[in-house]
């Protein structure tokens, strides 16, 4: 791209004016902070995850550049791909069911009733564990000792094994405590946004007979679809990342994109570059998520009113 | 405020809905708590019962020796210090840079605004773990490898868009005419967000602390990646190693975990309205 002299005239105008008043230059001032540290922080390191993704790298050297080869390589990887099947699968049948659960638990407790201080202090208690406890948890009750799901589940002959040595049940239980510790969050989220939706609206379909499901799809969906979106991305880009859940419930047995991650560039640190060459991986596919719901779907992005 | 919205009429007095209702509720509130009250019941009974087939569903002689053994553990009093360490700086440092923006975007007026808060929250769509190699040789270079810093700073950068997306939200609601009121009378920018905006703000800022904190005390990837050894390592890093630690002694690895979520609980059972206005801050508007 060239640059001309106009081009030129007019940011020297926009710095000017940006600038110039006192109010502006303070306002650049106090962001000023934030967006260092996080440029420091964040940006710079992926930019740097880029660059050693394209060399032969290792932990203490950047090495020869090596172009793609270690994305090849990580294609080629059974481990990755078995990561990406489980990260893939996770998220969409864990969002899902959040999805489908939190709704309805939203649309049954959008009234006033008596304990909703109770219920809702209920509701926040999972949401405020920290995932690696709450996983600590689960995997005692999973435990084939003294666990008491795998005594209920193998007396109902729903198991023929022990749950946490089998990665497929493993990735079954994943699910249930993701479901578990954020259905509730979900459900807050939609509740708030169903409040804001006026009671007349409803009132008004009732008079011209709209049924409940009529009122459902062409009422609540339609003006709940902002907070739907944000609540879902949200989800979706958390169960995308997971990490914490799995490398603690299965105790390092179940793979994910982020596991793989980790074990390449901090544990065994022989897979440095391929590790890098997925977390670029990981960092672009969660971009075009967001992108997805931004663009396609339509979310609103923009904080002013 | 919910009074308005849905259930008029159709509940008035009918009696069966409302027992279904209740039904439900208790059901839900079960499901929530039951993992934490099973654990509870883990850490108060002995061996034998532990291992007893079929599980005992009430204990029967309550003892308190998990929670001895994990108390005396020194790995595990660090622990929690540690984390309140880590969770306590990490939440000042947040507010101070946080504030100072959120500010700058609710009060003032300039052209990349947008820009600007578009990339903060940009930051909480980014995964953590892309980012882990390149940070710890930045963090090894210059020392902070298994130290709180190394930890700190992480989770600074990625707890500031939920502190200013919050902080944001608040300053908003703040009557505008106050400031300029001050600034008539003489006070700078700086003055009146001083002397007229923080103080105001203080519940919605105290809202912000609590979300921040518990985001940092809950914070694993980051601790199990740049700190070492117990000395530092904050209880997220260190309850699930006792799975390996306390091999067989479910009991004491459950104490553990019900130890580490009270305060958890009790924040919530507490704050429990204000954690709410603040999750539903950013994500509703209206």
């Amino acid at each position: 791209m060239t640059t001309s002299s106009a081009d030129k005239k007019r940011s020297r105008g926009f710095l000017k004016e940006e600038l110039g008043n006192p109010e502006r230059r303070t306002a650049y001032y106090m962001v000023l902070p934030s967006l260092v540290i996080i440029l420091i922080v964040a940006l710079i390191p992926i930019v740097s995850s880029v660059w050693l993704s394209l060399h032969q790298a290792t932990i203490v050297q950047t090495g020869a550049f090596v172009g793609l080869q270690n994305y090849i390589t990580v294609f080629q990887d059974s481990s990755f791909l078995s990561g990406f099947k489980n990260t893939l699968i996770f998220t969409v049948v864990s969002v899902f069911f959040e999805f489908i659960i939190g709704l309805a638990i939203a649309l049954a407790i959008n009234r006033a009733f008596r304990g909703r201080g109770l219920v809702r202090a209920a509701v926040l208690v999972p949401w405020a564990f920290p995932t690696v406890i709450s996983a600590a948890m689960w995997r005692l009750m999973f435990q084939d000792q003294v666990g008491i799901i795998n005594y209920v589940a193998n007396t109902l002959g729903l198991i023929n094994q022990p749950i946490l040595s089998n990665n497929t049940l493993l990735l079954i239980a994943a699910i249930l405590v993701d479901v578990w510790k954020t259905t509730p969050f979900m459900a807050l989220l939609l509740l708030a946004g169903l409040q804001t939706i006026p009671g007349d609206v409803y009132e008004a379909a009732r008079v011209d007979g709209a049924n409940i499901l009529q009122r459902f799809f062409q009422i609540t969906l339609p003006l709940l679809k902002p907070t739907i979106l944000v609540a879902v991305l949200f989800r979706t880009l958390d169960s995308y990342r997971v990490f914490d859940l799995f490398w603690v419930l299965s105790n390092r047995q179940l793979e994910s994109l982020s596991t793989y991650v980790y074990e390449g560039v901090r544990i065994t640190q022989l897979q440095f570059a391929t590790g890098n060459a997925a977390a670029v991986f990981i960092f672009v596919t969660a971009f075009l998520l967001a992108l997805f719901f931004i663009k396609v779907l339509g979310m609103q992005t923009s904080t002013e009113e | 405020m919910a009074t308005a919205t849905a259930g008029k009429g159709q509940s008035g007095g009918n009696t069966l809905n409302q027992v279904l209702f209740y039904v439900f509720l208790i059901g839900f509130v079960l499901v929530s708590l039951f993992p934490l009250l099973w654990v509870f019941k883990m850490s108060i009974i002995t061996k034998t019962e532990l291992f007893a087939s079929p599980p005992t569903i009430l204990p029967q002689n309550p003892t308190d020796s998990s929670y001895t053994t994990i108390f005396s553990d020194p790995s595990f009093q660090h622990a929690l210090l540690n984390s309140t360490i880590i969770a306590g700086v990490t939440t000042v440092v947040c507010l101070f840079f946080g504030s100072i923006a959120a500010y700058a975007i609710a009060r003032l007026r300039f052209r990349l605004k947008s820009s600007v808060m578009t990339l903060i929250l940009a930051i909480s769509f980014f995964p953590a773990v892309a980012i882990i190699a390149p940070l710890f040789k930045e963090f090894a270079q210059i020392g902070l490898i298994n130290t709180y810093w190394s930890v700190i700073i992480a989770d600074t950068v990625f707890a500031l868009p939920l502190t200013v997306w919050l902080l944001v939200a608040f300053f908003k609601e703040l009557p505008k005419d106050l400031e300029e009121a001050a600034k008539v009378d003489g006070a700078t920018t700086i003055q009146a967000f001083q002397k007229v905006i923080v103080p105001l703000a203080a519940p919605g800022v105290f809202t912000t602390a609590i979300l921040t904190f518990i985001f940092a005390w809950n914070e694993f990837l980051f601790a199990t990646t740049f700190l070492f050894d117990d000395s530092t390592q904050p209880v997220t890093v260190v309850i699930p190693n006792f799975a390996s630690q306390y091999v067989t002694n479910y009991g004491a690895q459950a104490g553990a975990a019900v130890v580490v979520t009270i305060p958890l609980v009790i924040m919530v059972l507490i704050f429990q309205r204000r954690i709410v206005s603040g999750l539903t801050a950013g994500a509703v508007k209206g």
